[in-house]
């Protein structure tokens, strides 16, 4: 596009936030702050995953966005169209052949590969954010590795309802260090960034903060001993493509109590459909 | 059968057809020209730079007419031009005493140096509808009137030019030693850019005030509202409130001098509150301090207040109210900010949600409620 930058972004913004991408793969989980831009787009539809993007995408990279899982929800045909435009990139909806995916709310049902990027869009870092409001004494907190109130949430809530009432952005350990948001992921998908292969790069935009969990790095979502950490099961199999192991959204169908559930990795759907 | 739902390329596209068309309006009413909007919306035009952060009358009035007249998605789409936009150098600090001044008014003295002038203002006016206005124009040009002084200059000697530089009334206070002086920093660190650094706690006064000078009008309004009804009460009073044009300097490093680049309107707000003294400090008034682009003199207030309150600390008063806590006051004015956040709860949010079912339904279900059974 002509008048722009290759990406949108300055190469001056780029290197200020590969610099705090570097910093953040080195301190796997830890929220670097980062001089943020205004982008072209709304805060809280991914100005921090759209800026991580811009400043580690190349020409010859191929770009997978999805929404929700899906490739084909407005925001990720955005922000698509955004870098097509910006950058002229390749873009795909085949998890296995993009070298970077951005992603709002979901991991890929695909085994993700070494070599590849996930890009995670971020409301808010903090994961003791609703424990403590104040960004002053949650950093302090981080520092002196002082983690126990929110084993005492996960506590509290296992004695009042007999589960952990958090079912997404479900707090996780990262390299047995830092407390961290795995962004609103169901925590259907925690289990994913234990020890992948793929790089996962974590921008908030709004709240000017950048982390990462480096390739085969430990990811634990938090449990107890006797209250082990599980994931989302439906007695359902995805009426489109019959799958049992995927994440499943709900589709209300008619105003009967009707309801259907078809996979929310559209192309891990589609795939499984067309065998390819 | 359920085929799952595509096109949301094109379906962006109508909207965005759409949205032209509604900007538009009806084709028989003639389309609004920048010139009228910088001229007859100028207000609007002063609140879209202050919060904007970019002093551009144009580009503020291409911004409201985009954004069909919303000014908050006015201040996004220059914020959002700004950014892209190289910093070259930061200019020799505005000198206010050197304001060529349209208003300016004291609440703490009948007359100051310089004398009072009320210039363009709204606070006489009787808020009854002019159905005049609602006619077409061609009604003669108004009689011009030269806004003078309200009364006789106070020093004698200034009747020639009574609104150019007058003296500051704080300056009058601080030269009897009754307010605290002013303090340029200890070391000579380049001024915060809240558009280039992330904010880190304490912010300084500078970091500070540029926040303020951004956020939204409302928000600060309201904290400020705040203070006055008790929720970090400082005491204000208005030692001065200006308006007018200040030059803009630049002092390039190879040229060793500072030159005039432009002109700029501003709206200057100097609060005097409540003092503080101790046993080895004689007792002072204190200073909460205002500065906006153009004629936005309800911001400039409220932001003098609003600074007054985020000095708790400095000045040994506990912080215990919302306007005296810098994190929830810095971290939540900023409209853009706020208005994306608030906002993007529209976006698709399936996934989360269906979690929460799935974890409700167990809990419920473990609770021992019969789940109702669902047709496949």
């Amino acid at each position: 596009m002509s008048g722009y930058n290759f990406a949108f972004l300055d190469e001056h913004t780029k290197r200020m936030i590969r610099r705090a991408l570097l910093k953040a793969v080195a301190i796997p989980g830890y929220q670097v702050p980062f001089g943020s831009r205004e982008m072209p787009l709304s805060y809280g539809w991914g100005t921090g995953g759209v800026q991580v993007t811009a400043s580690i995408i190349g020409p010859d990279d191929v770009l997978k966005v999805i929404d929700q899982g899906a490739d084909d929800t407005t925001n990720a045909v955005s922000i698509r169209h955004f870098f097509r435009r910006t950058a002229g990139v390749r873009t795909t909806t085949r998890a296995d052949e993009a070298t970077i995916i951005q992603t709002r709310h979901r991991v890929p049902e695909t085994r993700l590969a070494e070599g590849q990027i996930v890009v995670f869009q971020v409301p808010i870092p903090e994961p003791l954010r609703w424990l403590e409001p104040r960004e002053t004494e949650t950093r302090t907190m981080h520092a002196l590795e002082e983690y126990g109130v929110m084993h005492l949430r996960l506590y509290e809530d296992i004695t009042r309802h007999g589960h952990v009432e958090t079912s997404y952005d479900y707090p996780v350990r990262v390299n047995g260090r830092y407390l961290m948001r795995p962004s609103p992921i169901p925590k259907f998908d925690n289990p994913k960034l234990d020890h992948s292969p793929a790089l996962l790069l974590f921008g908030a935009g709004r709240e000017k903060r950048i982390y990462a969990v480096p390739p085969y790095t430990s990811v634990r979502s938090l449990d107890f001993e006797d209250y082990p950490f599980t994931i989302e099961r439906w007695d359902h199999a995805c009426a489109l493509c019959g799958a049992r192991d995927a994440f499943l959204d709900e589709i209300v169908v008619d105003d009967k109590g009707g309801r259907m559930f078809v996979c929310s990795d559209t192309d891990y759907c589609e795939r499984r459909r067309s065998g390819t | 059968m359920y085929v799952a739902v595509k096109g949301g390329e094109q379906a962006i596209e109508a909207a965005h057809v759409q949205l032209a068309e509604e900007r538009r309006g009806d084709r028989a009413v003639p389309e609004l020209t920048l010139a009228q909007i910088e001229q007859q919306l100028g207000l609007a035009v002063d609140r879209v730079m202050t919060e904007g952060s970019l002093y551009d009358r144009e580009l503020a009035a291409l911004a409201i007419k985009q954004a069909r007249g919303d000014l908050v998605e006015a201040i996004f789409l220059l914020r959002a031009y700004r950014t892209t936009l190289a910093r070259f150098g930061a200019s020799v600090p505005v000198d206010t005493t050197r304001m060529t001044v349209r208003r300016r008014v004291s609440a703490t003295f009948k007359d100051v140096p310089g004398g009072q002038i009320l210039g363009p203002t709204f606070d006489y006016t009787h808020r009854l509808l002019d159905f005049s206005l609602a006619a077409p124009e061609g009604e003669p040009a108004p009689r011009h009137v030269a806004s003078g002084p309200m009364s006789a200059p106070a020093s004698p000697g200034s009747d020639d030019q009574p609104m150019s530089a007058p003296p500051r009334v704080v300056d009058v206070l601080d030269r009897e030693g009754l307010i605290e002086p002013e303090r340029p920093d200890e070391d000579s660190r380049a001024v915060g850019d809240i558009t280039r650094e992330p904010l880190v706690f304490p912010a300084a006064r500078d970091v500070r005030l540029q926040s303020l000078g951004r956020a939204d009008e409302g928000f600060v309004l309201a904290l400020g509202y705040a203070t006055q009804r008790g929720y970090g009460r400082n005491h204000p009073f208005a030692a001065e409130i200006r308006l007018g044009a200040v030059e803009l300097e630049l002092a390039p490093e190879e040229l060793g001098f500072a030159i005039t680049i432009g002109e700029l309107t501003v709206t200057e707000c100097q609060m005097v509150n409540q003092f503080t003294g101790s046993a080895t400090a004689p007792a002072q008034f204190t200073r909460g301090y205002g500065l906006t682009f153009g004629h936005t003199e309800r911001k400039a207030m409220a932001m003098a207040l609003v600074d007054r309150a985020l000095r708790a600390r400095e000045l040994g008063e506990a912080p215990l109210t919302p306007p005296q806590d810098e994190e929830f006051v810095l971290y939540h004015g900023d409209n853009v900010e706020a208005s994306g956040f608030v906002q993007h709860l529209k976006l698709p949010h399936h996934v989360d949600f269906q979690s929460e079912l799935v974890l409700l339904r167990t809990l419920r279900a473990e609770a021992g409620v019969a789940p109702v059974v669902t047709s496949p």
